[in-house]
């Protein structure tokens, strides 16, 4: 028989370790219907790898894909190191990508426009943010509702901007107007979709590593989420950590819409975001909420769901096994993340 | 010579966790009818002991007897099925079901549904035999702690449990409380229940127990036949292997008032509030706060530490006013700040213990400048007050919660002390220490008495704040009816005031 039982100190490998452990557990089990679609697995698994990281053009659009959820994952690290329950990065996201679509339909030289497109997406992000964080700090309402609940609530302002004022009146499609030429990204490979948003993306995640782990106001998060009375009684501002936190998740959040504006899809539309915004939750958690981990995670994710096209196209697996795959991997991991907390022993084999 | 068979006996009990040799070759037997006591220092293996006979621990080695048969007992329930019940130090209770509910939780009547008239009945039976008596339709959140670990004794007693464990449980419990337990433990007993109490007051100790077995280290230290008998230092010497001497408090020589309150009075918030409290520490003495526990202490602990703002009154701090009550503030002012509760208010058990250590002053410049934290100066602080005060853990990064309690309360004596400050407020500063960890609390504070801090202690130990202060103030129902001078003060007068008779100041 076998017991759980509480441990007191967790190795240090472990973070590495229960990640691998999760997305290894995740492959096994989707397997399964894999083989349930009519495919091989390992043909499909293979299709899915070489489409995703197989070459250097696939990577590059990987990586693409990863830097939205590179932000999304640090939005909701940060926000998760706080407990601050921020299930709001999507809606963050789209306010991001609507305000920065905004300003870049502007005309203006290039560099500033870009620069002006981050503040303000970054601004929408933190913004909306702000709205769970001050209920839960004023009111005491709960944040995983309020945040989750405003994501609907901005995505129908979205719709109602793309079909209304924004709507195309010559196709008639709901399509914001695209910004301007000089607004886009600059391209950094020749040939590759790869825009200056995915190295900003990447250098983004030792930045917020660094606050996290070197700065007084990551102290203040880390305390505050960890033992918040604890935390006042130490003389930190609780409701100030919460709200500034709060501030820090939805500008990340806010960056991933900017990115995907002017790197990706150069205006907005209802399906700019693929939910990289819950992705974001799946790719903090397979990070264990260390920043540099996001990014491994985040190319992960990307990695699957760039597959899963490929492998859609080749197998005959339906795409939908991406999503699969990430909802199998958030489970996987918070069923790891026991072992963090417990040990397994057998009982009884000693007599 | 007829010793009625043991109740309950375990045979050479060994536990590890890792290199720690929590139990080592332990035996320990209960007859029916008999209170043993279980002592040792802290960590000398006395709840991992216990855990194993419940069932939440298997033991590497050993084996446990219940009246001469071997059992095996792997979880709660198997020790619930063998008649074994504990009460934890941590209370496992539903806080929104009522007493009988959580009573009832996990024992369906005979059709399988909630035998509630069944209930009712051995509960008033129950309270009727030891005393325990409850109201069955309160839920727990409004209970009391002293209720609530009653609810767990009556809930052990309903689930027929011939043997009770309790592990430290006065440690919660205000000395008035503490009578009643008794009572109730001895009414048990006399019924033929064997019971096992945890407990690092060794008054309670003689008072209580037939018999004691001492740990040390993990290992069987001695066992003491006659309790009553036994004076407090051979029980001391038996578990710390060396002799603990009282620390002996030399006249003070009292200078100007380093924390006076005027006036303070607070409203708004649960528990007592202060009534127009008054009182003046001096450098170089030591003020002790009686009172029963709940009549306004905890307020006044956080005014003084900046917790809580007060409606009315005035405080000041070596000769400045304190105008916002915030922690920054009367720490800046000279205040070293010792919390009641380790675990929840005083530190950050999931995080590293040098986080804890510097949590009050990490924006100050000695461990932060311009928002960035200084890591170099932030260990090497906690490693040297880790070495000062002789923390016992593997370093200054290990995970605070893995610290035993001792060793925790020396790290927040550490992080204050460190800063010299002018005056030190502290609550229950001994709760659950052992006597070598306590002794080395109150000779710390005595040396800072020395070196002209004004300290103030919050405390339900009379014995304690008799041996400590120089002055004792106690508190009733938000008021302080009156101050001592400890040459004039008894456990008796003392005892006196704290029921709100007034005493001359
Ligand atoms: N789950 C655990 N994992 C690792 N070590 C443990 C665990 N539980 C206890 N220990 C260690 O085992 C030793 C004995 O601990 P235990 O809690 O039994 O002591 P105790 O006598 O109850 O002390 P106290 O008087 O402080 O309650 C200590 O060194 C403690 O750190
Ligand atoms: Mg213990």
């Amino acid at each position: 028989m076998f017991r759980l039982e509480v441990r007191t100190s967790t190795p240090a490998w472990f973070n590495l370790a229960l990640p691998l452990l999760a997305i290894g557990a995740t492959l096994v089990l989707c397997s399964g219907l894999i083989a349930l679609a009519g495919a091989g697995v390992l043909e499909a698994y293979g299709v899915m790898f070489t489409a995703s990281l197989g070459d250097s053009y696939a990577i590059t659009e990987t990586m693409v894909r990863a830097a939205p959820m590179i932000f999304t994952g640090l939005a909701v690290a940060v926000a998760f190191r706080a407990k601050f329950w921020n299930i709001g990065a999507e809606g963050q996201l789209l306010a991001g990508a609507v305000a920065s679509c905004f300003v870049g339909a502007i005309p203006m030289p290039g560099p500033l426009a870009m620069v002006l497109m981050a503040m303000a997406g970054a601004a929408a992000g933190a913004a909306v943010a702000l709205v769970p964080a001050t209920l839960r700090v004023k009111f005491k309402v709960d944040d995983v509702v309020s945040s989750l609940l405003l994501n609907s609530v901005i995505y129908y302002a979205l719709m109602a901007l793309i079909e209304g004022p924004w709507k195309d009146s010559f196709s008639g499609y709901p399509i914001s107007p695209p910004i301007e030429d000089s607004a886009n990204f600059p391209v950094l490979l020749e040939g590759t979709r790869l825009h200056l948003g995915v190295v900003v993306a990447l250098l983004t995640a030792p930045l917020i590593w660094f606050l996290i782990v070197r700065t007084t106001l990551g102290f203040r998060i880390r305390v505050t989420g960890e033992n918040p009375e604890a935390a006042r009684y130490g003389g930190i501002n609780v409701e100030r950590v919460l709200i500034s936190t709060a501030l820090l998740s939805g500008t990340l959040a806010g960056l991933a819409g900017v990115g995907e504006v002017g790197g990706v899809h150069f205006q907005v539309m209802s399906d700019i975001s693929p939910g990289y915004g819950y992705s974001g939750i799946v790719v903090a958690m397979l990070a264990r909420l260390n920043p540099l981990g996001v990014v491994p995670a985040a190319i992960f994710l990307a990695a699957v769901m760039t597959g899963a096209e490929a492998m859609s196209r080749a197998t005959g697996v339906p795409a939908f096994l991406s999503d699969v795959i990430q909802g199998t991997a958030l489970l996987a991991m918070l069923v790891a993340l026991l072992f963090t907390a417990y040990r397994i022993r057998r009982v009884g084999a000693a007599r | 010579m007829s010793l009625p068979a043991p109740l309950i006996e375990m045979r050479g009990i060994t536990k590890h966790f890792g290199a720690v040799k929590a139990n080592e070759a332990v035996d320990l037997s209960v007859a029916p009818g008999e209170i043993l006591g279980l002592l040792g220092e802290n960590g000398a293996g006395k709840t991992t002991l216990m855990n194993v006979l419940f069932g939440a621990y298997a033991p590497d080695a050993g084996e446990i007897l219940i009246q001469g048969q071997k059992v095996r007992i792997t979880s709660s329930a198997d020790a619930l099925a063998a008649g074994i019940g504990m009460v934890h130090q941590h209370f496992h209770l539903a806080p929104r079901l009522t007493v009988l509910e959580n009573l009832l939780i996990g024992i369906p009547g005979k059709t399988g549904r909630i035998d509630r008239a069944g209930g009712l009945a051995r509960l008033a039976e129950i309270g009727r035999q030891h005393g325990l008596t409850l109201d069955p339709d309160l839920p727990v959140s409004a209970l009391s702690v002293g209720e609530q670990q009653r609810l767990e004794i009556v809930k052990a007693l309903f689930r027929g449990a011939r043997l009770l464990i309790l592990d430290e449980p006065t440690a919660v419990l205000a000395p008035s409380e503490v009578d009643g337990l008794f009572s109730a433990l001895r009414s048990m007993a006399a019924q033929g229940l064997g019971i096992i109490f945890i407990s690092h007051k060794l008054n309670e100790v003689r008072a209580l127990t037939h018999r004691c077995t001492v740990l040390r280290h993990g290992r069987v230290a001695g066992r003491v036949d006659d309790p009553a008998n036994t004076t407090s230092s051979e029980m001391a010497t038996l578990m710390c292997g060396h002799e603990i001497v009282p620390p002996a408090r030399g006249p003070s020589t009292p200078g100007a008032d380093v924390l006076t309150l005027d006036g303070i009075s607070t409203s708004k918030h649960s528990g007592t509030p202060l009534r127009d409290v008054s009182l003046a520490v001096r450098t170089g003495e030591i003020l002790g706060i009686a009172g029963v526990s709940g009549n306004g202490q905890r307020a006044l602990a956080e005014v003084i530490s900046g917790t809580r703002v007060p409606d009315a009154g005035q405080m000041t701090i070596a000769g400045q006013k304190v105008s916002r009550f915030s922690p920054r503030e009367v720490q800046a002012l000279g205040l070293g700040r010792i919390p009641e509760d380790r675990m929840t208010t005083g530190l950050v058990t999931n995080l590293p213990l040098a986080d804890s250590m510097v949590l009050p002053r990490i924006g100050t410049t000695a461990f932060s400048s311009k928002g960035l934290l200084k890591p170099d100066a932030i260990r090497a602080f906690a490693e040297a007050q880790i070495k000062a005060y002789d923390i016992r853990c593997p370093g200054p990064m290990t995970r605070a919660g893995a610290l035993s309690g001792g060793n925790l309360q020396k790290a927040l004596l550490a992080r204050e002390l460190a800063f010299d400050p002018k005056v030190l407020i502290v609550s229950q500063p001994t709760r659950g220490l052992d006597i070598g960890a306590a002794r080395f609390i109150h000779e710390k504070f005595l040396a800072m008495r020395a070196k002209g801090c004004g300290i103030v202690v919050i405390g339900e130990d009379l014995e304690e704040l008799l041996v400590l202060c120089d002055r004792i103030a106690v508190m009733y129902e938000g008021r302080i009816v009156g101050t001592l001078d400890s040459a004039d003060a008894t456990i008796a007068r003392l005892g006196l005031m704290m029921t709100g008779a007034e005493g001359h100041s």
